[in-house]
């Protein structure tokens, strides 16, 4: 089977084709240019990853609370992840690093707050 | 906050380049200084980019927008430099009178011995776009749906189409679609998105958005709120051609279609700015062409990266502390003498534009490439003799190319000038 990745490494954004084979298991890679570049389309053809960044209205600010992810998360998991954020409650004050939810949907990933409100 | 009618140093702005120059002004020993800031609290435009890729170069880590202004505005209250928000600075004068007025202060007018512009930009207008049809609600610029979602906790609509394909625009296609909304297509007039490829990818690619390449919007339908959009194809010329129309029912359209440097207190000043830039014409001390202001950041030309914001800003905080610590009678070379520094083939909006014939440190030099060159060569020229190559498999306009001209090559300068240009290999 094969799949077509577009690197995001650098701005050259070569277009690679991954092969893999009948179990999904990475085989090979052509159209890199540099080894990062293969590094990237094997992950992002057996297990894609993606940082989530959301806001979430908290009782009692004006401001809404942005929040990230701590590490990348299961790129399947994205929405997912969005209805656990989006059912948060979190209390002020907050302080910029506060893990608001730990490990989120079993992932060992917390999501943290990227600002302080008070 | 106490005030005084004389400050060694104000600094227009206190988003991430007002920040940088502020720290590094007070850790080169300016005691006396002021930061003016429009908004209720420090961080600039990054208080609205919640999203993450701020700061690899700077820190070696990913961060927010929010996070990576926290360290900023921490390294500030430790070195205790005042920041007055909630102020708009009115004007500024030639001999660096500042006049604002304040929530906390009423209107002022300070005397300043060295002014630091770092206003930032802002984005392209619909009014300057020329779109055609009517007048509804629910078209905005990409940046203050931004601040709708992210710093004012609502969402500007439910069913969106995105005009340009800048980063802006993209990273606000996946934040509608996270927070709940359809975005149904992004529309670029250009057959390249100006956008990086990991945004097309992972704002995009990842919601399966659509991104039309060589389209443009051709008429936009609403009474009281936006209803219908429709996208047309263009030609080479970027005229729409008549029956490709599409037609998109929404109720919200972002435009992303570009940033300009937010200039009108520079130009109210007398400074002399630069066609390509947008932005002030400055030596590579990032004076301006009125002695004891300076410019940096985006207000000087639109960065890609707040990294590099960061780092010309610490560079104009450094030189104005050094312009107050000599004293203007020791000024850098009479203007006469400069070097001149100009825009080849595939070059645009380089910085600076005048160079010291002794500068005290090697000379970053930046500019964005006029069009994609693949296989290609930066070259800095003067007459015929080379100063400096960078070779790189592509020049894009979205990347800002940065080149480090060491200060001894410019004994080898010639006719008080040098050139930039991209050359194929």
């Amino acid at each position: 089977m094969e799949q077509m990745v577009t690197c995001i490494c650098c701005p050259v954004g070569c277009r690679m084709t991954v092969t893999l084979n009948e179990s999904g298991e990475f085989v090979s890679v052509t159209g890199n240019t540099c080894a990062r570049g293969a590094n990237y389309a094997r992950q992002e053809c057996t297990a894609p990853e993606r940082m989530i960044t959301a806001v979430i209205p908290v009782s009692g600010s004006p401001v809404p609370l942005s929040v990230k992810t701590e590490k990348p998360v299961p790129k399947a998991l994205i929405f997912e992840i969005m209805k656990e954020i989006r059912a948060l409650n979190v209390p002020l004050p907050v302080s910029i690093g506060q893990v608001v939810c730990p490990n989120v949907l079993n992932t060992g990933v917390n999501i943290i707050a990227t600002r302080g409100l008070s | 906050m106490i005030f005084q009618d004389k400050v060694d140093l104000i600094i227009v702005g206190a988003g991430p380049a007002g920040l940088a120059a502020a720290i590094a002004a007070r850790e080169s020993g300016v005691s006396s200084l002021l930061v003016l800031e429009r908004e209720n609290e420090p961080g600039g435009i990054l208080r609205q980019c919640i999203h993450n890729g701020f700061g690899l170069h700077r820190f070696s880590e990913e961060l927010t927008g929010p996070e990576y202004a926290w360290r900023d505005i921490v390294r500030a209250r430790e070195l205790d430099i005042p920041i007055l928000c909630s102020t708009t600075v009115l004007s500024v004068s030639k001999d660096r009178k500042v006049s604002f007025v304040s929530k906390e202060a009423g209107f002022r007018s300070v005397q300043a011995g060295a002014v630091i512009l770092a206003m930032g930009c802002r984005e392209r207008p619909r009014g300057s776009l020329c779109t055609p049809g009517t007048r509804c609600a629910g078209i905005y610029s990409a940046g203050t749906a931004q601040r709708f979602v992210n710093l004012e906790g609502w969402m500007p609509g439910k069913r969106v189409v995105i005009l340009g394909s800048g980063d802006i625009g993209l990273i606000m296609a996946r934040r509608m679609k996270l927070q709940g909304a359809e975005v149904l297509a992004c529309v670029e007039i250009m057959p390249y998105s100006s956008g990086l490829n990991r945004n097309i990818v992972q704002c995009l690619e990842d919601y399966r958005i659509p991104l039309y390449l060589e389209h443009t919007v051709t008429n936009i339908v609403g009474r009281d709120r936006l209803e219908k959009v429709t996208i047309s194809r263009v030609d080479s010329n970027r005229r729409p051609i008549p029956g490709t129309e599409k037609d998109f029912d929404c109720d919200t359209l972002l435009l992303s279609c570009g940033l300009i440097p937010e200039n009108e207190l520079t130009r109210g000043i007398g400074v002399e700015l630069s066609a390509a830039t947008s932005g002030a014409v400055v030596t590579e001390k990032l004076e301006t062409s009125v002695p004891g202001i300076f410019a940096c950041g985006n207000v000087l030309h639109v960065h890609d990266l707040v990294d590099y914001v960061s780092e010309e800003s610490f560079a104009a905080g450094h030189a104005a502390a050094a312009y107050l610590k000599a004293g203007a009678a020791a000024a850098s070379a009479a203007p006469e003498n400069r070097i001149h520094v100009t825009d080849g083939p595939g070059v645009r909006g380089t910085v600076p534009q005048l160079i010291d014939p002794d500068p005290e440190a090697d000379i970053r030099l930046m500019f964005r490439p006029s069009g994609v060159f693949r296989n290609s060569t930066a070259v800095v020229k003067s007459g015929e003799t080379i100063l400096m190559k960078k070779k790189a498999m592509i020049f894009t306009p979205g990347e800002m190319v940065s080149l480090s001209l060491p200060a001894a090559r410019l004994a080898d300068v010639v006719n008080g000038s040098i050139e930039l240009s991209i050359e194929r290999n």
